[in-house]
């Protein structure tokens, strides 16, 4: 049998379910490409081989019992730290919660589980998903397969490098300003942001409440959205999850994948299809649109006039948001506590911790964010922010009466070469610029390679509107039947 | 001029509870500059008659009904502490002694 790690997880669900493989051979060959290849990759910043291989065993055991198993049973998922997985260590990359194993697991973690998914292990990420290199890890930075010497893209980086590297067939992301997507645009794999509320926030690390949305990442769209099914849907623990069915986002990828787009419209984001981007990555999002014409679709442009002031809004929203959810690490109930000498008062053991366990960039954020909420500069800043939310959603909806999907390029410019940006936050942030106005407005957003760049991949993205995730699926999957998926030079 | 001066960083650094050096205020307060002048001009966008939005979601807060469920032990609450005592979480002292 040819080597199960170059497969999709359609395939290898599909031979699991024929007997021609079981789920154990398929973990350990994935875990010994992890033993093989993550000193390079670092994808991962826990490998959980013994778990792994007790969930394939489990799930061998219940095929033989004749149980009726899910479209995903006994295929291998890697999950970002930022997700709280019972007895199993998540720092969400920081120092502060180093050597932490939860009590519970994530809704969306009970899902992997019961779909009989078998998790291999935790993968990197920028502390808190503050980032979009993970060069802001505690732990050491991933490196992108493409090229070791640069940026898998953040803040998931280690859920995307572990797809490109072949180390795991799906991952789980999580997307608060593009951390599904610009990740899986720089390393050549597919990345889906789900509608917000439509996948629960129960177990992930609150970063920006009211933004936050974890979804999958895989190397085709029909895997991502057999990922997306399987974890996606109401639930009563998250007060922000809609009570909804989930869209069909399998069949629409299946739909998609006969290359047939006629009668669908897609809105060009006017704003995001010219300057600001690197040349190569417009040529490719140019050469993409035409092959979607090809197929049937109809394209015209639209303006989205307040898109351009989404990342300054962004940028007060999420800093705000996050100095309040993360005033939670203090050092009394979990992880670090430092300078605890007996004499030092409370107040003083917390700063001292909290000095000690964030980051350079936590730190920027809850200082930014506190001072976006400070009376005097509430109304300049936060107040005129969540103004400007207001705007960017009435774009959106009105950009919708028009068209079925929004498109444009996913990330100004192909994977940046280490240390290149972190001198000056401000030139990180941008790597977000076409990623960030769907997470104000809440839609769902998905990124799928659409070719390359100076030898790196770049990605296409498509934005749909609220609980309209199958509309995206059907486009990513038709264009992928366009312009096929990348393969990574060998590591 | 400055959007924000070294002073204002560590009246808030203060504020969040982060003890942080001499060096991080001379970093955090440049870079922390150059952020806020590169939003601020979100303030060029006539909004006066928007309606905020905090929330995507438009949906009202539910209740479940008021049934015991199961929910951690005590010893798995305890478990990541970094100090307990007596089945608590143990902190450091919180009052001045004279107090």
């Amino acid at each position: 049998m040819s080597d199960v790690t170059r497969m999709t997880a359609a395939q290898i669900a599909g031979l699991i379910a024929a007997g021609e493989t079981s789920a154990v051979e398929v973990a350990t060959a994935h875990l010994d490409r992890i033993d093989a290849v993550d000193d390079r990759v670092h994808a991962f910043l826990h490998v959980d081989r013994e778990g792994a291989l007790a969930a394939a065993a489990d799930v061998d055991a219940r095929r033989g019992r004749g149980e009726e198993l899910g479209p995903l049973a006994g295929v291998p998922v890697a999950v970002k730290d930022i997700i709280a997985t019972k007895g199993v260590p998540t720092t969400a990359a920081s120092k502060i919660l180093e050597g932490w194993k939860p009590p519970y697991d994530a809704t969306l973690v009970e899902r992997l589980r019961a779909a009989g998914t078998v998790m291999l292990g935790k993968t990197n990420m920028d502390e808190f998903a503050m980032g979009s290199s993970t060069e802001y890890s505690a732990y050491g930075p991933t490196n992108n397969p493409w090229d070791l010497g640069r940026i898998p893209g953040g803040s998931g980086g280690g859920s995307a490098a572990s797809l490109a590297a072949y180390e795991a067939p799906l991952a789980i992301g999580t997307d608060t300003g593009g951390s599904i997507r610009q990740p899986g645009a720089v390393t050549g794999t597919v990345g889906a942001k789900p509608t917000y509320g439509g996948t629960s926030r129960y177990g992930l690390i609150a970063f920006s409440s009211s933004l936050d949305t974890p979804g999958p990442c895989a190397r085709t769209v029909e895997d991502a959205a057999l990922l997306h099914a399987v974890i996606a849907g109401h639930d009563v623990r998250d007060s922000t999850s809609i009570p909804q069915p989930v869209p069909d986002v399998v069949g629409a990828a299946r739909l998609g994948a006969t290359g047939d787009l006629s009668g669908v419209k897609l809105g060009l984001v006017k704003e995001f299809a010219g300057e600001g981007a690197e040349p190569g990555v417009i040529a490719a999002f140019r050469e993409s649109v035409e092959a979607l014409v090809k197929l049937g679709a109809e394209v015209v442009e639209i303006s989205c006039p307040h898109f351009e002031y989404a990342l300054p809004a962004y940028y007060l929203i999420a800093p705000s948001e996050a100095s309040s959810n993360l005033a939670r690490f203090d050092g009394v109930r979990y992880g670090l506590r430092a300078g605890d000498d007996g004499k030092r008062s409370l107040e003083e053991v917390m700063s001292l911790t909290r000095d000690e366990g964030f980051g350079p960039e936590v730190k920027r954020r809850i200082i930014l964010g506190t001072y976006a909420l400070s009376s005097g500069y509430y109304d300049a800043y936060y107040g005129q922010a969540q103004k400007v939310r207001t705007l960017i959603t009435r774009d959106f909806t009105s950009a919708f009466e028009k068209v079925d999907v929004l498109i444009a390029p996913t990330t100004p410019f192909v994977a940046f070469p280490f240390g290149s940006r972190t001198s000056d936050p401000y030139q990180m942030y941008l790597a977000d610029l076409y990623t960030i106005p769907t997470n104000l407005y809440g839609g769902p957003a998905i990124s799928v390679p659409c070719g390359l760049s100076e030898g790196l991949p770049v990605g296409f993205q498509i934005m749909a509107p609220t609980m309209a995730d199958d509309r995206m699926y059907r486009v990513a999957a038709a264009l992928e039947s366009a312009v096929g998926t990348l393969t990574p030079p060998e590591l | 001029m400055a959007a924000i001066s070294r002073e204002e960083v560590a009246h808030l650094a203060r504020l969040s509870r982060l003890a942080v050096t001499e060096e991080e205020l001379d970093r955090f307060a440049g870079q922390l500059d150059v952020i806020l002048q590169s939003v601020a001009r979100i303030g060029d966008v006539a909004a006066d008659d928007i309606p905020p939005t905090s929330h995507s979601v438009p949906l009202t807060n539910v209740y479940r009904d008021d049934v015991v469920q199961p929910c951690l032990t005590q010893d798995a609450a305890l478990a990541g502490a970094p100090d307990t005592a007596e089945g608590r979480f143990r902190v450091p002292r919180i009052l001045d002694e004279e107090a």
